[in-house]
């Protein structure tokens, strides 16, 4: 087997605070393979940018990672010099942000902004770069690229700035590109061919997807796995058919039964009471013990580790039992 | 653009018009020119000759017009103190205020802005605690106490810098210029730190306080997540987007110094037409103190005119444009 684009290794991201630390990511792992789309799916909170914000190393502080590790092309990336960081951010991991109106610097042309950004990662002359800007947009679906270039943001519509974004974000071929949320603010019309858009720009790329989201619509739509995200915690992760049809976790069921379009599919339809631990609150043993209907006393005072379930993974004392 | 620049003029001439009836009412009715004139005891006769004369006995509409197109042309009258035509007068001081405004503006921008700059980058440097310490002394100590302090250390207690007057000077047509001769730039230093202080301290908060702020925005966020340099993330991104208001507060800045100018001018005896305001006021000389505030109104207006348009070439989103192509995601 080929070894994974992507390896994260027990990361850890925490929060000093005057009443101690929080944890935001607790100990997750998992990989994304070369030209994958991964999507992330959870509560707010549970700590999905927060994973894309230490993969691509741009944790504000007094944020950081305390512990684990993240590994691209099997180097590396979460305890490099600033200056070798920033050679990874833009050239090998692209980055997507939730709106577009305020991603873009308003003050410079859509232009400077992607020579800028081609001319950082690549040697080439201004007239090349400025040819690579235009096709750049093409391939983003924005008509008459070569007159838009002198266009500033503003002059542009939310999806068509989030069109630019992508350019942006591929703009020196990155093997991956984190989407955090690409939709999230954009006019409901637009969203699917954005996300369409995404997707078909990124695999002729060859780049792999890790795209964060709250929809498991669009997940179901476009991933090849997810990785579905609680408090903190990756409690379930597989490819994506069988983690729909048939969810390990009872919080990934509670999710499922919760999207219309997928729920007609489930016989057993239930709602999840109550919502998601504070980070300075999250009970002992399983993060979700309270909010679970299966809950036995071993939930509330042993942490369960992901196990193999089939073809998938699920962090859930149901399926201790179920190794193979 | 013309339309923009066209609305921006009419209201700076709606602006002078205002302070000019201002001035008009001053020059009119503060103390009685004729008395001023004619002295005390003239006779009634005298009195209603020179009314005439001048022209006061017309409605006051008339004598408003009349003042401001004698204004429009230079002419303020003559000054009851000097017996000589305010405008020369003003004329002849004018160079030595502008000359300092000039050197303290410079001065506080370049300083405001690079401080401002760096205290936001290294927030947590040791540089940067001592500059916003001492710009913490800049904005909470008076001028006056400011230009005292520095006299007494520079001038009394080293001896290095003259603590008066604007040193030898050269006559350039009708400009007289201190910045040719050496003792004309010395005597400059300590009325330029003096007047310059607290604009530096103030843009340099503001510089400070906007770049933090755009620091934290989206776009930066992205830039870095395009790997750009820091280098072009503080200076091209974020430095650019910080002056955008940082000119405004400057520009209102730069016509506070020519206003401020007063206090250091008395203070360093800077023979400049603030200098030539106080003491048209201790005798007072109505047609001075009226140009002067004529003159005043007009260096703002003309710098708020100027901020306008520089704040219209740098921002793009106020040149007001439709999206050229309707949107088709
Ligand atoms: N500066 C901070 N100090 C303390 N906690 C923080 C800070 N920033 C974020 N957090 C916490 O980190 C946790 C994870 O946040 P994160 O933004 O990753 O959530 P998310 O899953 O992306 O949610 P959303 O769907 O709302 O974007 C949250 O509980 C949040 O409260
Ligand atoms: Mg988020």
């Amino acid at each position: 087997m080929t070894e994974p684009l992507l390896q994260v290794r027990n990361l850890r991201v925490e929060f000093p605070t005057r009443h101690g630390t929080l944890v935001a990511v607790d100990d997750i792992s998992f990989d994304i393979a070369k030209g994958e789309v991964l999507g992330v799916v959870g509560e707010s909170g549970a700590g999905k940018s927060m994973t894309g914000s230490a993969i691509i190393g741009l944790i504000d502080p007094p944020g950081r990672i305390g512990g684990g590790e993240v590994l691209l092309e099997g180097r590396r990336i979460d305890n490099l010099p600033p200056s070798e960081m920033r050679k990874v951010r833009g050239r090998k991991i692209g980055m997507v942000f939730q709106d577009p109106l305020t991603s873009l610097n308003p003050l410079y042309t859509i232009g400077e902004q992607l020579i800028e950004t081609i001319q950082t990662h690549m040697a080439l002359s201004d007239s090349a770069a400025r040819k690579r800007a235009i096709e750049l947009l093409g391939e983003v679906g924005i008509p008459a690229p070569e007159s838009r270039l002198n266009s500033y943001p503003h002059q542009y519509s939310g999806g068509m700035r989030q069109r630019v974004v992508i350019a942006l974000a591929l703009a020196a071929d990155p093997a991956l590109v984190i989407a955090d949320e690409p939709t999230t603010a954009l006019d409901v019309s637009v969203q699917a061919q954005i996300i369409a858009l995404l997707k078909r720009t990124c695999a002729e790329h060859g780049a792999a997807v890790m795209l964060i989201t709250h929809d498991m619509g669009v997940i179901a739509e476009t991933a090849d796995r997810v990785a579905v995200m609680y408090a903190g915690r990756i409690v379930e992760i597989g490819p994506v058919r069988e983690v729909i049809k048939s969810a390990r976790h009872p919080y990934t069921e509670g999710l499922m039964a919760s999207i219309p379009s997928l729920s007609h599919e489930q016989d057993r339809l239930f709602q999840i009471d109550g919502s998601m631990p504070r980070l300075n609150a999250i009970p002992p043993g399983c993060a979700f013990h309270p909010r679970c209907p299966h809950v036995f006393a071993r939930c509330r005072e042993e942490r369960p580790e992901l196990v193999q379930s089939g073809a998938s993974r699920a962090a859930c004392w149901l399926h201790a039992g179920d190794r193979r | 653009m013309i339309a923009f620049v066209l609305r921006r003029f009419a209201q700076a001439v709606i602006v002078m018009l205002a302070v000019a009836l201002v001035a008009f009412v001053m020059f009119r009715f503060m103390g009685d020119p004729i008395t001023n004139l004619l002295g005390q005891d003239a006779t009634v006769a005298d009195r209603q000759a020179m009314m005439e004369r001048l022209g006061l006995d017309r409605p006051m509409p008339v004598q408003y017009f009349d003042f401001i197109s004698r204004a429009v042309q230079g002419d303020f009258g003559i000054s009851y103190r000097m017996a000589r035509p305010v405008s020369e007068v003003i004329l002849e001081r004018l160079p030595a205020t502008l000359e300092l405004a000039a050197v303290s503006g410079l001065m506080a921008l370049l300083l405001g802005v690079s401080f401002g700059v760096y205290t936001a980058l290294r927030r947590d440097g040791w540089l940067s605690h001592v500059i916003m310490t001492v710009s913490l002394i800049g904005v909470s100590l008076p001028t006056f106490l400011i230009g005292i302090l520095l006299i007494w250390v520079f001038a009394v207690e080293l001896g290095w810098l003259p603590s008066f007057g604007r040193g030898e000077t050269i006559q350039i047509g009708w400009w007289r210029t201190g910045f040719l001769t050496e003792s004309g730039l010395k005597s400059l230093i300590l009325p330029a730190i003096t007047l310059g202080l607290f604009q530096m301290t103030l843009i340099m908060r503001l510089v400070r306080s906007e770049m933090l702020e755009v620091l934290r925005t989206d776009y930066i966020r992205f830039a870095r997540a395009r790997g750009l340099s820091s280098r072009a993330i503080n200076f091209g991104h974020a430095l650019k987007n910080t002056l955008v208001p940082v000119i405004t507060i400057t520009g209102l800045q730069l016509g506070a110094i020519i206003a401020f100018a007063i206090i250091t001018e008395t203070v360093f005896q800077w023979p400049g037409v603030g200098l030539l305001f106080i003491n048209a006021i201790k005798f007072v000389d109505v047609p001075v103190m009226s140009a002067y505030l004529l003159l005043i109104a007009l260096i703002f207006v003309t710098i708020n005119l100027i901020v306008d348009l520089l704040y219209y070439a740098v921002d793009p989103r106020l040149r007001v444009e439709r999206p050229k192509a309707a949107d088709t995601t």
